[in-house]
């Protein structure tokens, strides 16, 4: 017999269908996230802890030796960005544009080769460019020394000045599938009649991509440059697996991930402290916070999406 | 008949190994060495219960990445083992600190150790030692003696006469002079300014006077290793600077370099893998006649536990660790990790020989930055490796990385402020 005080009863399936994953999520995520700001806070003294307030960070943006540290890392990381966003996204999109080609032949066997680096381990992927460039072992002399560029080659992952670029073109190299199947599943979605409806205006080729497609797939570019930016700043594998925790040469491979890392937990005779490390973990999420709510208030709104 | 008597024959045997159990004292050793676990089981502690068959002793390492962390985390729950094995200076310095260790100055085996062998596991002052010196691995170049005897080389004494032999190497242009990378950074410290630095600071002289703040690391002798190391980056391979530490290895074992800077660890591993004979030399003095440095570096060390429930058998096993029968059986099962016993000690392997006859010769020192100087921030050691490899590669002037560790030092450690 339905009651009237039945539409207001507590739909408790609702809440039971939700529990196990906000409970898995509140456990593995959300509660780290809260403690890690949390002991950001406190700091250990004549084997106390003690609450510090603000301490920790002064320290990391206040005292030369950390914050030296600090504004590296972040540069290392905006360039590792820029170089995701200049090189990967461009090239995953041009990749994506002629896979969707109806002309093509075996679309399906360069859409695996180029996705299948994606699913490899950092540790493999970085192993193997690693020998790759090997000066000692590597390919990429004898390539280089085949068709008369030998010229060009240098120890790149030794050297300063190339080593971080060098990486993140490995990484590139590993992660342009993301990019192309985003795009290309976009290009898919764009409805024939459309692109018909151009032709019959005389828009074909190339300028059908640039005039129709490309301002049809930009939310989906949108994603991909938020997805790029949160998985840059929140790297770490690659550069651990290719150079170490101390991110040579000379820190010049040093990103935030390394970074926190390094502190956390220590490194040979530097002995961890969570409670740095924690500050620079907090000073992470809160640099991506920033990014994502910028791009999030000033860009994903002004973009226009189209209902076919 | 059989099959009925053979379940009470078991039951029985149980209950009296059980009653056996109880009055036996039974030790566990807490380790990070896995590598290590059948020399253990198949030679050490047979050799040790052949003297004490009422101690049992179990070894049980862990995966060497984890152990401080597993083994602190077993102490605070009060459920490590008996026995522990120490890592060198702050690691075990904390533990002792934190009432883990006992203070083992007065076991009757300390007396066959010297103190530069005791200062991995001795408090700052020197006054509690807490673990028994066990191992330590001595720096040195090893070399391929069939590239010598091709090139009609001698091991070098001084330095000019190295420099004098890597040029010679060069010349023929068959052999790499000498393998070693700056991609890993840690060498560069290590084998490099490690290894040749304690001829130039005159060892424990000079490191006590570091930690004392009588020296600065921006005085002539603290500077001049990195002088030499300035030099090294000519003899080093193409592309030395994305040389990594396997590539090193397998560039000397290959029979493709003259000469390797080495820690003694690498003996064993070497044995099994090159086709020519080897030598070695310790590091090059810097003039004829003077007085020879190795670093002797102390890298494990055995204690014991405050919290044990056996102290009397524990501390009778950690003293057969100090005797000379145990260092025999070690260092022949292990040659390249040496015993730090005083006692004469021989070993089998004639290479991990050459490295320990040296402590006769030379004065032994351990590396200058481990004891008290990489406690702050910046991390002195960490700090050496960096400025190491930058020197090796020409990116910093010898004069400009020492300044830069003494302004890391001044930082926060008082004496040197």
């Amino acid at each position: 017999m339905a009651t009237p005080s039945g539409q207001s009863k507590i739909r408790w399936h609702v809440v039971v269908f939700l529990a196990p994953a906000v409970l898995v999520y509140t456990a593995v995520m959300i509660y780290p996230l809260f403690n890690t700001m949390r002991l950001s806070f406190f700091n250990r003294i004549d084997q106390e802890r003690v609450f510090v307030g603000l301490d920790n960070f002064r320290t990391l943006f206040g005292d030369a030796i950390w914050s030296d540290q600090f504004w590296n890392a972040l540069g290392n990381n905006f360039w590792f960005f820029l170089i995701h966003m200049l090189v990967q996204n461009p090239i995953g999109i041009a990749l994506a544009a002629i896979l969707s080609s109806p002309r093509l032949r075996f679309a399906a066997l360069y859409r695996t080769a180029i996705f299948v680096p994606t699913i490899l381990s950092f540790v493999i992927v970085g192993f193997a460019w690693k020998l790759i460039l090997s000066p000692i072992w590597g390919i990429a002399p004898d390539m280089l020394d085949a068709i008369g560029l030998k010229f060009l080659y240098a120890p790149w992952l030794g050297k300063e000045e190339y080593a971080l670029t060098t990486l993140s073109l490995v990484s590139v190299w590993q992660f342009v599938g993301i990019p192309m199947m985003l795009i290309y599943a976009a290009l898919l979605s764009i409805p024939e009649e459309i692109l018909e409806a151009g032709e019959c205006d005389g828009i074909t080729g190339m300028a059908a991509f640039w005039k129709i497609k490309l301002p049809l797939i930009l939310p989906s570019i949108g994603i991909i440059s938020i997805l790029t930016f949160v998985a840059n700043f929140n790297a770490f594998d690659l550069i651990y697996a290719a150079q170490g925790a101390l991110a040579g040469p000379d820190f010049s491979t040093d990103i935030l991930g390394t970074f926190m890392y390094r502190t956390f937990f220590g490194f040979q005779l530097q002995l961890g402290d969570p409670h740095m490390g924690s500050a620079i973990a907090s000073a992470m999420f809160l640099i991506i916070l920033v990014g994502v709510c910028l791009y999030l208030f000033g860009i994903q709104r002004r973009l226009r999406t189209y209902q076919f | 008949m059989l099959i009925r008597t053979l379940p009470a024959t078991l039951l029985a045997s149980t209950v009296l190994t059980t009653s056996a159990f109880a009055q036996e004292a039974e030790l566990i050793i807490e380790s990070w060495r896995n590598d290590d676990l059948a020399i253990w089981q198949d030679q050490i502690i047979p050799a040790f219960q052949a003297q004490h068959p009422d101690i049992k002793v179990k070894f049980t390492p862990s995966a060497p990445a984890e152990y401080n962390a597993v083994l602190n985390s077993k102490l605070d729950a009060g459920s490590a083992g008996d026995i522990i094995t120490c890592r060198p200076f702050d690691a075990s310095l904390a533990l002792y600190d934190n009432g883990h260790l006992t203070d083992l100055s007065d076991l009757e085996g300390m007396s066959n150790f010297s103190d530069v062998a005791k200062s991995g596991w001795s408090s700052d002052d020197g006054s509690a030692t807490y673990c028994v010196p066990m191992a330590s691995v001595v720096h040195g170049f090893i070399y391929n003696k069939d590239a010598f005897e091709e090139l009609g080389l001698e091991e070098p004494e001084t330095v000019d006469e190295f420099f004098a032999v890597l040029d010679a190497i060069k010349e023929d242009g068959g052999y790499i002079p000498m393998a070693m990378g700056t991609n890993d950074q840690w060498e560069a410290a290590t084998m490099g300014y490690n290894n040749i630095g304690p001829n130039y600071w005159k060892g424990e002289e000079g490191r006590n006077a570091l930690i004392a703040g009588e020296q600065k690391l921006t005085d002539e002798q603290w500077i001049a290793p990195f002088r030499q190391l300035a030099r090294w980056g000519e003899y080093l391979g193409d592309g030395f600077e994305a040389q990594t530490y396997p590539d090193s290895q397998n560039i000397f074992t290959l029979g493709r370099a003259a000469i390797y800077p080495a820690g003694s660890w690498e003996v064993s591993g070497f044995n099994n893998l090159v086709d020519f004979e080897m030598g070695a030399f310790p590091p090059p003095v810097p003039a004829e006649g003077d007085t020879c440095y190795i670093s002797d570096h102390t890298d494990i060390g055995i204690g014991m536990n405050a919290a044990t429930d056996n102290p009397e058998a524990a501390k009778t096993f950690l003293n057969w660790v100090a005797s000379p029968e145990f260092a025999t059986i070690f260092a022949n099962a292990l040659p390249g990790f040496f015993p730090l016993s005083s006692g004469e000690v021989t070993v089998e392997d004639p290479l991990a020989q050459e490295f320990l006859s040296w402590r006769e010769e030379c004065e032994s020192t351990i590396r200058s930055t481990y004891q008290i100087l990489s406690r702050g921030t910046p991390n002195l050691e960490n700090d050496t490796w960096n400025a190491s490899a930058a020197v090796i590669k020409g990116t910093e002037t010898p004069e400009d990385a020492a300044q830069r560790l003494q302004d890391g030092l001044a930082k926060w450690y008082a004496p040197q402020q």
